[in-house]
């Protein structure tokens, strides 16, 4: 069911974690649902400097999270929040038809982190 | 049995076929091709080995032979129970009881009744457990009741049903009582007598034998109207030119585990509790689902805190390890298992369900092995988890 890359990034997921003071956190998803995702980042000069994520789910949903923070690294905040679900699930090599609203979490969590990162910028203004 | 490089805990899905069933039906593949209804001899003998088969089978069942039709699987048993009874008596009433644990090939067909055909449908809950209340069975009854279906035990979670107590309710109320007992066979004893039951669903795949056939005994003066039409076989029961050497499978099948029966479940039994104690000793925020003594022989079916089944499957599965899970992401379906939901588990937690039933080729290694690594699994998928704090 899922490609070499999707086990790959499940069985060693990168940037598992927590940033404890991170400038903006995004947490999407519902435990009842059976998927929970939580992105922080630490932004710099408006790119993503550093990016951690916990999640609780599936194997496609943790595989996502991992890839999601790959390709956010090091990127501009607009690119980021840019980041669709198809670019999420093409870089895993595809996802099964019944698991594409995992790779829809993904990017909305990276843009929930960076909305939180934005909306915290404005109120200290 | 064939090399494994599986350790395979997923029985109550389906089993390997016996080596002796290949080889009691490959015959009639071959030689002994031809049509049981035929008159010319071939067909006779196909016909001997069909009514042998059916002999085998209402023998184990203490039934006569005329009490058993062979179907293409469980499912089918279901649905010709189901629809047989509920349209031949629709003049009679419309009230339809059954739980809410069953098995979709018995909830779903009932769901039917309701939506195309105004039947009116009692789901009767059940405990923590996953256990029917024969009282909630016996209040639920009314006068345009006309049929009962309880399974016998259920494949999730592995909790025994009390059906004699259900069948002795549903006879002094004179009304049908059905029980899909695919869970059973092997396991629990089959003598529809003891079980008080006028119906009953077996399927072959899950005692090893082939997938596409099944039973369902029906009892003599039960009546029913077919699902399947456009033959007499099955006494005009179930159309369609019979499958004669699956059903030589199903029989051969049944006859083998019915012989090692008690000593086989008592072997489960100790495995089964070996890897609960394991399980249990060795992983916290994890807890057995289902009965405590009122269970399967073969099943554990285990809730572990902060994770997801699916995840837990894949990482399992790494090790070559098969089990199965009532996750929603397991089942492909948008809502967890039904009976966990039933029996009182939050959406959440039920999520994070693992089943493992074990069968006649596992070993205390293969126990022991899962022991091992298991706990690995989880706490990996734990410090990843957003809702574990820890």
């Amino acid at each position: 069911m899922y490609s070499e890359l999707v086990m790959e990034h499940f069985t060693n997921p990168r940037n598992v974690g927590v940033i404890e003071d991170a400038d903006g956190v995004g947490k999407i998803g519902n435990p009842m649902c059976g998927d929970v995702m939580e992105m922080f980042i630490k932004v710099k000069d408006d790119h993503i400097e550093d990016v951690k994520f916990r999640t609780f789910g599936c194997g496609a949903a943790i595989a996502t999270s991992s890839i999601a923070t790959e390709m956010i690294k090091g990127k501009s905040l607009d690119e980021a929040v840019n980041l669709s679900n198809k670019a999420v699930a093409d870089a895993l090599g595809g996802l099964p038809a019944q698991k594409m609203h995992c790779s829809n979490l993904a990017a909305d969590a990276v843009r929930a982190a960076v909305d939180d990162y934005w909306s915290k910028q404005k109120n200290e203004k | 049995m064939s090399e494994r490089s599986v350790i395979y805990l997923d029985h109550s899905a389906t089993t390997a076929v016996d080596p002796r069933v290949v080889e009691a039906m490959l015959p009639y593949f071959g030689e002994r091709y031809g049509n049981a209804s035929s008159i010319h001899s071939l067909g006779r003998e196909a016909r001997q080995a069909l009514d042998e088969a059916r002999a085998d089978v209402a023998g184990i069942l203490n039934s006569s032979p005329d009490e058993i039709i062979f179907t293409s699987c469980g499912t089918e048993s279901d649905n010709l129970a189901i629809r047989g009874v509920a349209r031949l008596n629709r003049q009679r009433g419309d009230h339809i009881i059954t739980s809410r644990v069953e098995h979709p090939a018995v909830s779903y067909t009932c769901e039917q009744r309701e939506k195309q055909f105004g039947f009116e449908v009692t789901y009767v809950p059940v405990d923590e457990y996953g256990r029917v209340d024969p009282g909630d069975v016996e209040r639920a009854i009314t006068e345009r009741t006309v049929l009962i279906s309880i399974m016998y035990a259920n494949n999730e979670v592995g909790t025994i049903e009390p059906i004699s107590e259900i069948g002795e309710i549903a006879r002094r109320h004179n009304i049908p009582f059905h029980s899909d007992a695919v869970q059973g066979a092997g396991s629990l004893s089959l003598d529809v007598r003891e079980l008080n039951v006028d119906l009953l669903t077996l399927s072959g795949h899950k005692f090893y034998g082939p997938k596409g056939v099944g039973v369902l005994y029906v009892r003599e003066g039960v009546g029913l109207l077919p699902i399947q039409t456009g033959g007499a076989h099955e006494q005009n029961r179930r159309a369609g030119t019979e499958n004669v050497p699956y059903i030589v499978g199903l029989a051969t099948a049944l006859k083998l585990v019915e012989g090692r029966r008690e000593k086989e479940s008592r072997r489960l039994t100790l495995l089964r509790d070996r890897l609960i104690d394991g399980v249990l000793s060795s992983i916290p925020h994890c807890r057995l689902m289902g009965h405590p003594s009122e269970r399967l022989a073969n099943n554990a079916n285990f809730i572990f805190e902060y994770v997801e089944g699916e995840a837990i499957l894949l990482g399992l599965d790494m090790h070559g390890i098969a089990a199965s899970s009532g996750s929603a992401c397991a089942t492909g379906s948008a809502e967890p298992s039904h009976v966990l939901l039933a029996m009182g588990v939050p959406h959440d937690v039920a999520h994070g369900s693992v089943r493992m039933t074990l069968g006649r080729e596992n070993t205390e290694q293969d126990v022991d092995r899962v022991v091992e690594v298991l706990p690995g699994v989880v706490e990996r998928l734990r410090a990843m988890s957003p809702l574990y704090a820890s």
